[in-house]
């Protein structure tokens, strides 16, 4: 593709003109109600917790260096792991894709100039800020930083001196920032689509943020209402779920998990829309199957609403229920293998450009399907029984939500980077640390398999000698993480500020992003495009160079 | 909105739907008092559901908006009845 278009050379891009009365400065930003500006708001935000979550992260792999106390306590690692699951889970892997490339690009894909509520747009960010901000005043009060796992289990949670309260209280106010966010997206693909965007010529990455948006509106509720009981139990000893007070302990776990199961979908649905976008850029090929991928994604979000308990079959539910939620549990896998198989379709016989973001997406496939399938051994009732509680789940929950979610980020992050910062990264050092990944993942991780199939429990400070070897490897994967983020970021950080000028469609893309100028204009369009092609008609490519 | 319909609901309806709450209320009461084994709580959702459509359509005019809002209440309403049916998979057969 040539460079963009002489419009596209002369326009202001939104870096230079804003929505705010300061022209510059740090308040042109934080009190900008541009859905772009908003969307790198949330990247800076969300980088940084992910950095807090990794460094916890390191933490704990090196207390498991070796048996036996190494360089923190007993305590000091239950809250370790809590604010590690706690940071990564509700500051960055829930929001992480839709409020950063959701907020971006969702608009442009659209042909729209911004989202539909712009200002409520702006409150969901500083909605996240607050309740981060809570989150993270409750490490540093008397009591500590609490200690009971991320999933905040009753009775303990109710009894626990730690600084309970405030920190599921920010997960209370982080609720409403995800809830505002799917209203918004909601709104903006009913009543904000170009003229001729039909919903069928949607872009998939669309398709996934609006089902997942309608998971956010659903399903948040339930977790607020919960968390507030939780708190009026602490501080009033209401006996809702302690059994000492008379209360039900199991009826908390459904309530937790009727949030949080579909909260995994939240995760996962938008960073499957990314590869939709992805795969066929660089394939040069639509999409195989592309009524399929977009309702999988609806399916997905419904089927997923119905298998919460799968997390509680050792609880003490009943058996009829363990069956039914085991069932519904391995629908999942319907929707989830017709997008595997459809991504896979695309690239055969396309003509295939392994640039950075399609090697991201090639390790997402590979490591996805691992998570997955691995989900199912958990979702059979007899092999949940030996595996619940340990590092079993601990790696399939990684394999499918970092592997997963968080190779998408970054998948994401080096796909539209070009047209968000308008300047091109080192692509051999972004392929090079692809493979790093790739390499760093399965060696911190791939042994949790291992050794919870021979029974490591997980969220325990220490280990018996047999584990001591594996244990050691998956520390050394945690330090070659490390080095792969670094270079992530090291790559990205330098290139937003130093590197080439971008052209207006690095990847040949034809989604609507690629046809306006890098980086984009404060709205977006010049005028409001009207859509003719199918989403991913690489005709179009031609009429594009022509124009450019 | 100047465009839409507005339907004005008299007082004595008001008044009206209110004793009607009033008295539910003090039927969820009564019935809390006596035994009903396994329908206690079924009974006490049925009137708490009775209560609720009563607030919804009258209170917050849904009655008389338009079809879209009524469309999203039920799907709201829909999936909490999923999740009360699929939470009593659990309760009803412990």
């Amino acid at each position: 593709m040539a460079n963009g278009n002489s419009a596209a050379i002369t326009a202001k891009s939104f870096y230079e003109e804003g929505t705010t009365k300061a022209a510059t400065g740090i308040r042109s930003w934080i009190f900008s109600t541009d859905h772009k500006r908003i969307g790198i708001l949330y990247l800076i935000s969300i980088a940084a917790f992910f950095f807090v979550g990794l460094i916890v992260g390191i933490l704990m792999r090196l207390e498991l260096i070796a048996p036996g106390q190494t360089i923190v306590d007993a305590q000091t690692y239950n809250q370790l792991f809590t604010l590690h699951g706690v940071i990564m889970i509700f500051l960055f892997i829930i929001p992480g894709i839709p409020a950063v490339f959701g907020n971006f690009f969702l608009p442009i894909q659209l042909g729209a100039q911004d989202v539909a509520f712009p200002r409520l747009n702006l409150l969901s960010w500083w909605v996240y800020i607050i309740g981060a901000t809570l989150a993270l005043i409750s490490i540093v009060l008397p009591g500590g930083p609490m200690d009971t796992g991320w999933t905040f289990y009753i009775p303990y949670a109710v009894r626990t001196g730690t600084n309970v309260s405030l920190a599921i209280f920010a997960a209370f106010i982080l609720g409403f920032s995800s809830m505002l966010t799917g209203l918004n997206f909601v709104t903006t693909v009913h009543r904000m689509r170009a003229p001729g965007m039909g919903w069928f010529k949607m872009p998939l990455f669309i398709w996934s943020t609006y089902a997942t948006a309608w998971i956010q509106i659903i399903a948040t509720p339930v977790v607020a209402i919960t968390i507030l009981l939780v708190i009026i139990e602490r501080y009033f000893g209401v006996g809702i779920f302690d059994p000492a007070l008379g209360g039900d302990p199991i009826l908390y776990q459904h309530l937790f998990w009727i949030y949080s199961h579909p909260a995994v979908y939240i995760m996962i649905l938008p960073a499957m829309g990314v590869v939709s976008e992805i795969i066929p850029t660089f394939s040069r090929r639509t999409i195989f199957g592309y009524k399929a991928v977009a309702m999988s994604s609806l399916a997905i979000a419904f089927v997923g609403y119905l298998v919460w308990a799968h997390h509680m079959f050792t609880s003490g539910m009943s058996e009829t229920a363990q069956w039914i939620f085991s069932l519904l549990t391995y629908l999942v896998a319907l929707p989830s293998g017709v997008k595997v198989f459809n991504w896979v379709a695309t690239m055969y016989k396309g003509s295939i450009d392994p640039k950075p973001p399609f090697l991201w997406v090639m390790a997402f496939i590979f490591l996805f399907s691992i998570g997955g399938l691995t989900g199912l051994v958990l979702g059979s009732l007899a092999t949940d029984i030996h595996l619940h509680d340990t590092y079993f789940v601990v790696a399939h929950f990684h394999y499918t939500m970092f592997g997963g979610t968080g190779t998408i980020f970054f998948a994401a992050l080096f796909y539209w980077f070009p047209k968000m910062f308008g300047r091109m990264y080192n692509i051999k050092l972004a392929s090079l640390s692809a493979g790093l990944f790739f390499i760093a993942f399965n060696t911190l991780y791939f042994p949790k398999f291992i050794m919870g199939y021979i029974g490591m429990p997980r969220r325990y400070f220490d280990y018996l000698p047999e584990f001591a070897s594996l244990q050691v490897v998956s520390t050394i994967g945690s330090w070659l993480m490390l080095i792969t983020v670094v270079l992530i970021f090291g790559n990205l950080i330098y290139s937003a500020f130093k590197g080439k000028r971008a052209s207006m469609n690095p990847w040949g893309g034809v989604t609507l992003e690629w046809h306006i100028s890098t980086p984009p204009p404060l709205h977006n369009f010049h005028e409001i495009p009207t859509v003719k092609h199918e989403p991913y008609d690489f005709s179009q490519l031609k009429e594009l160079e022509h124009d450019s | 909105m100047s465009e839409s319909k507005h339907h004005i609901t008299g007082y004595g309806t008001y008044v009206l739907v209110w004793l009607g709450l009033l008295a539910l209320t003090s039927l969820t009461v009564t019935v809390a008092g006596i035994d009903l084994g396994n329908f206690t709580l079924f009974v006490a959702l049925t009137i708490a559901a009775i209560k609720s459509a009563l607030v919804i359509n009258i209170f917050m005019h849904i009655k008389f908006d338009e079809p879209i809002f009524k469309f999203f209440l039920l799907v709201s309403g829909a999936t909490l009845f999923v999740i009360f049916a699929l939470t009593f998979v659990d309760y009803s057969f412990r």
